[in-house]
């Protein structure tokens, strides 16, 4: 494999696609991955404050049944393997874009994906709020929405970000892997060129392309988290 | 007022074999708080302390028994005028419980954002009330930079924005160190006097009670077994739990008979007799009371052994004294200490004058 890596020819290749498809390839793979995160967080959002103002001692308490719903169509969206979630969700992808393939049609199954695992990273995050702080705003009359909106998600402000940046980079995983289903994107060109034609360099500079992409949403997503992290004393 | 009636709360838990088991965390309290009182609530912990001034506010419903604040029936309230109540009567806790992500001013204001004050207004009355709380240079600041007396000022200061009648403080010294109480409690203090405003302290600690309340309450295993003003309550504690709180050395180590009698044969050794004096809520703690007998008479008495506690400006206890065994100095000591009411002196009768 190596050897035929590095050839003339192989090398000259690489450069011409790097040059003339990579850049199209990266605009598509972050913008793919950004606006699933926003869909993912959109639906994910609610869903996860539910499940923690919803419970029995939560501040908006549901009915048990609605509960055990939300929690069995949770578990059961993240216990299906992306691949074949991405076959299985054709028809509604086909209705809602007008085409199962392609660059914008891979968002679909990407947010179907992804939006029960925002919801429990929410719901994470939304637990590690001091209960007493909560009981404090009870006691100055606040309602359970003001609750919600005023202190539970401000207060988790820094663990939500931390957590939107563990999605953007799980997304961005699962992006590539629609590259099969004709996704676009660098998980396009890797499968393209180096497994289907066994271009092992292409292959090779697409998944640094992705390690650099997941590096910086990385960096910026811890950054911002501990930026806004006013318990941290500063002078 | 605040009247609490037949007050009882039972936590009911399942364990995992679905059987259930009861606790009575509270059983047929029954409390009256009188308008502008700083009433102690005083118990060990596990008393149910806790629990009762959260049926005060309906964050804890009650199984039996009523609250009622100013002859309304908190209970019975609904949703959304239990929540205006909770204007009326505000709380402080033993974590001070601020919001960490919003600054001094903006924890301040934020009863009053509940409350949909305009937020012009709402600024305004919060630096007013970090001048009260002694903090006006903390607006900007966040809770995190601050010390925990200084936290728990601006709770204070939060717990007081939207003026309520009442404030309840459920352990809200505990976590500071005795100084920085001390300024709490003074703090708390100028709330009662200037602004009228009712408090109830929810403490472990006798200390507490004894410096800024008016009245008390103690609680031991879910009963009140004590109340009244905190004077009469502490200098005559009947019940057992009262008397572990207001002797709390006592049966471990520190024996006040075995002092007691250490320091009469110390006086009989040295051929002096033994007076008795009672303090039974003199006006005293401002004097050195002996050494200005001993000025006043030019009797120098010897203190064989004192327990005494002030109680606000009172001191109840007693004190061994020697003296000169010479009924001339008997006389001036007991007429000296005749022209207080609340002192009782009597003469301990030596063990030979039994023989």
């Amino acid at each position: 494999m190596l050897d035929r890596m590095f050839t003339s020819e192989a090398l000259e290749e690489a450069l011409w696609i790097l040059k003339n498809e990579f850049p199209m390839a990266v605009w598509e793979t972050v913008y793919v991955t950004v606006l699933a995160t926003l869909f993912a967080i959109v639906l994910g959002l609610p869903l996860g404050v539910l499940l923690v103002a919803g419970e029995k001692n939560g501040v908006l308490p549901l009915p048990a049944p609605v509960m055990s719903v939300l929690n069995v169509i949770i578990n059961l969206l993240r216990s299906v393997p992306f691949l074949i979630l991405m076959i299985l969700v054709f028809p509604l992808t086909r209705l809602i874009v007008g085409t199962s393939v392609g660059t914008v049609a891979s968002i679909v199954p990407l947010v179907i994906a992804a939006f029960p695992f925002v919801a429990r990273l929410v719901e994470s995050s939304l637990r590690e709020v001091n209960p007493n702080i909560i009981e404090a705003a009870q006691s100055m009359g606040a309602s359970p929405m003001q609750i919600i909106c005023k202190v539970m998600l401000p207060e988790s402000v820094p663990s939500l970000i931390s957590n939107a940046t563990i999605a953007i980079t799980t997304i961005l995983g699962y992006s590539a892997m629609s590259g099969i289903i004709g996704g676009g994107g660098l998980g396009q060109i890797a499968i393209n060129y180096g497994y289907y034609r066994y271009r092992y360099l292409v292959m090779v500079i697409a998944v640094v392309l992705l390690i650099l992409i997941v590096q910086i949403f990385q960096t910026v997503g811890t950054t911002l988290a501990v930026k806004s992290d006013k318990r941290i004393k500063k002078k | 007022m605040i009247e609490i009636r037949n007050l009882t709360k039972t936590f009911t838990t399942s364990a995992d074999d679905g059987t259930q088991t009861t606790f009575d965390a509270l059983k047929d309290v029954s409390l009256t708080v009188g308008d502008g009182d700083i009433y102690g609530i005083i118990g060990m912990s596990g008393a149910g302390k806790s629990t009762l001034v959260r049926c005060i506010n309906m964050l804890e419903r009650p199984t039996e028994g009523q609250v009622l604040i100013d002859g309304v029936d908190v209970g019975a309230l609904k949703p959304k005028e239990l929540r205006e109540i909770r204007r009326d009567v505000t709380m402080i806790f033993q974590g001070f419980n601020l919001l960490m992500q919003r600054t001094c001013l903006a924890n301040i204001t934020f009863p009053l954002e509940l409350s949909g004050m305009k937020r012009s207004d709402a600024k305004k009355k919060a630096r007013e009330l970090l001048e009260t709380v002694g903090l006006p240079d903390k607006a900007n600041a966040y809770p995190a930079q601050l010390s925990g007396g200084q936290q728990q000022r601006i709770a204070i200061a939060r717990a007081l924005a939207t003026n309520p009648r009442v404030l309840l403080c459920d352990e809200a010294t505990s976590a500071l160190d005795p100084n920085t109480t001390h300024a709490i409690l003074e703090l708390i203090r100028k709330i009662n006097r200037e602004l009228g405003i009712t408090v109830i302290i929810i403490t472990h600690q006798m200390s507490v009670v004894e410096e800024v309340c008016s009245h008390v309450a103690i609680l031991d295993e879910g009963h009140v077994v004590e109340m009244g003003e905190v004077a009469e309550v502490f200098a005559n504690p009947k019940s057992d739990a009262a008397k572990r709180l207001v002797y709390p050395n006592a049966g471990d180590g520190h024996d006040d008979d075995a002092e007691k009698s250490a320091g009469i044969a110390a006086a009989a050794r040295s051929g002096e007799r033994v007076l008795r004096i009672v303090f039974n809520g003199s006006h005293s703690t401002d004097k050195p009371f002996i050494t200005q007998m001993a000025i006043d008479t030019g009797i120098a008495a010897n203190i064989l052994y004192a327990s005494t506690r002030c109680l606000g400006d009172r001191v109840f206890g007693d004190m061994l004294l020697g003296i000169p065994d010479d009924p001339v100095c008997l006389e001036t000591v007991r007429g000296y200490f005749a022209k207080d009411a609340d002192i009782i002196m009597e003469e301990v009768i030596k063990e030979d004058d039994h023989a």
